[in-house]
């Protein structure tokens, strides 16, 4: 039986709540009415709250001056080419490892953990001379590789996770009925795969797409996605505040997005299905 | 052995391999050609510079700090969400939103139109009181960039804390509070040991993103003032990317993977017993 509550304790706990998650999400709708300001205003003291005259054209200036879209651009090539490259990767090594495991398949699993807690920061010497010694510095395709690899054991635990729920009985029905591997693959493993295969990529996705350690190390301007882009807004020589915000808003929105849809999938795949 | 075995296996050991030799050279980027073999002198440069000593004590405070923030706080905030009050879902959405949102951005809002001593909402807060506004990322820069980083991570805790809140049974709360015992000791005895195994991972998980925390730093403090906020990374990147001195950076990345690989350790072991079951 559910315990009773009293609406005065409800109330108690709604306005609690909503103080909190107000609050913690104060800075993100700070920068977005920060956004709709001018640089006037956006340096003001007192600080308008809702009261300015809301213009579009720090959105317009984040464009023209600074080719905001190249880098968004840039962004969507790292973060999803990172992502889809991993998956065709490691679609095949989580599927044979969950459906048909070896006395090995623990360890490998265990060991591609274990490659994850390498520090980056260890392996920058070595990655930043590769890059240079084959010119690809502040190059997309390094980028986009290195990602990849920096994501596989997370792609490869999450899909393992997923696949091994998909229970074996059913497979030996489908069998039963007399399909065939390749019928038995098409109709009964992938529709069921799919879920799992669509969350695993929203997650790295969002996981590449803030990702700002090599992103800022190895990119100067040509190859620069959003991180490095607002990074560059970091020069102390003048306080763009309302197009900081601008190019803030465009750049966390789409990931914002994807974050609320996949809250659940988040728990699991940062866990590595230590907690679901 | 499938391709992306073969892919990390590569990924994993020719970079390492290589840090690791670099090690032992003395090796500037500046000067090309004057590669020589130094056996542990970029160790013994590397670990007695005075900064070094600071980066660690830098490190591991951001990482406390952080950890504390978040853990303690992230309790709370799932301890509340947990419980019914209208619009839960819209509060969720909040409580989680600045997860996603990429360092860079999260560090340079913060540090401008939050934490700005003279334009910033909290200096017009301090003001408003009759207060001297603080400058934090002056006086108080691995403070400042504590709460920053512990901001973005705060929700991580709470989701997987509610996470694994919301498996409690709660017959058996009810059956403790029939036997009268109060929210304090029902929090203590049944809440917390359950929640044991979650928090565990939290904080493995997120010391070992924490560890490597570089984003925060590069664009707010840059690591000052003078190495007041360098830590473990930043130092490394410092001697790799500024000082161009491939050898004594790479002593150093060896010193940041020895360091993470302690509690990788606690990690997989706790990750591995869960996958037998």
């Amino acid at each position: 039986m559910a315990r009773a509550v009293t609406p005065r304790r409800k109330l108690a706990f709604t306005v609690l709540a909503w103080a909190v998650g107000l609050t913690l999400f104060f800075p993100v709708l700070w920068t977005i009415l920060t956004s709709f300001k001018t640089e006037g205003e956006a340096i003001a003291t007192p600080p308008a709250f809702l009261f300015f005259d809301w213009t579009l054209e720090n959105y317009v200036e984040v464009q023209e001056r600074s080719n905001y879209l190249r880098h968004a651009m840039n962004s969507v090539i790292i973060s999803v080419g990172s992502t889809l490259l991993g998956l065709l990767v490691a679609i095949p090594a989580a599927w044979s490892m969950a459906f048909s495991p070896t006395r090995r398949t623990k360890d490998i699993l265990m060991w591609m953990l274990s490659t994850k807690m390498l520090p980056a920061v260890g392996v920058l010497m070595p990655i930043y001379l590769m890059c240079q010694w084959m010119g690809m510095l502040d190059s997309l395709i390094s980028l986009v590789a290195i990602l990849m690899l920096m994501n596989l054991p997370i792609i490869v635990w999450m899909l393992y996770t997923y696949f091994k729920e998909i229970p074996g009985d059913i497979l030996e029905a489908a069998r039963m009925d007399g399909a065939s591997l390749s019928k038995e693959i098409i109709y009964v493993l992938t529709p069921m795969a799919v879920p799992g295969i669509a969350s695993t990529m929203l997650l790295n996705i969002i996981l590449a797409w803030n990702e700002a350690f090599w992103t800022l190390n190895l990119t100067a301007s040509k190859a620069a996605p959003l991180t490095a882009f607002i990074a560059s807004y970091s020069s102390p020589e003048g306080l763009f505040w309302a197009k900081l915000s601008a190019a803030s808003t465009l750049a966390i929105a789409p990931i914002l997005v994807m974050g609320w849809f996949s809250q659940k999938q988040l728990v699991r795949g940062l866990t590595f299905g230590a907690v679901k | 052995m499938s391709p992306a075995v073969l892919m990390l296996l590569a990924w994993m050991i020719v970079p390492l391999g290589m840090t690791l030799y670099f090690s032992f050279l003395r090796y500037n980027l500046l000067m090309p050609g004057m590669e020589e073999f130094t056996g542990f002198g970029n160790y013994e440069f590397f670990l007695t510079d005075p900064a070094f000593l600071e980066a660690l004590a830098n490190t591991l405070l951001l990482v406390g700090g952080v950890l504390l923030g978040t853990v303690v706080g992230g309790t709370f905030l799932a301890i509340l969400l947990d419980q019914p009050f209208w619009g839960r879902g819209i509060v969720r959405l909040l409580v989680i939103a600045p997860f996603f949102v990429m360092p860079t951005v999260s560090a340079l809002v913060w540090k401008n139109m939050l934490m700005h001593p003279v334009n910033g909402l909290f200096a017009w807060i301090t003001r408003g009181f009759g207060a001297e506004p603080v400058d934090w990322l002056a006086d108080l820069p691995l403070f400042s960039i504590t709460v920053i980083v512990a901001w973005g991570w705060l929700p991580f805790a709470t989701l997987i804390i509610l996470t694994a809140l919301q498996s409690l049974d709660s017959e058996q709360k009810e059956a403790a509070e029939m036997d009268g015992a109060g929210p304090v000791s029902i929090f203590w005895y049944i809440t917390l040991p359950h929640l044991a195994r979650a928090l565990t991972v939290v904080t493995l998980i997120e010391t070992i993103f924490l560890l490597s925390v570089f984003a925060e730093i590069y664009v707010t403090t840059g690591g000052g003032p003078g190495t007041a906020s360098t830590n473990l990374p930043f130092l490394i990147y410092i001697q790799a990317l500024l000082q161009y001195d491939a050898g004594t950076a790479s002593a150093g990345g060896v010193v940041a993977i020895i360091l993470a690989n302690i509690v990788a350790i606690f990690l997989i072991r706790m990750i591995g017993k869960n996958l037998e079951t």
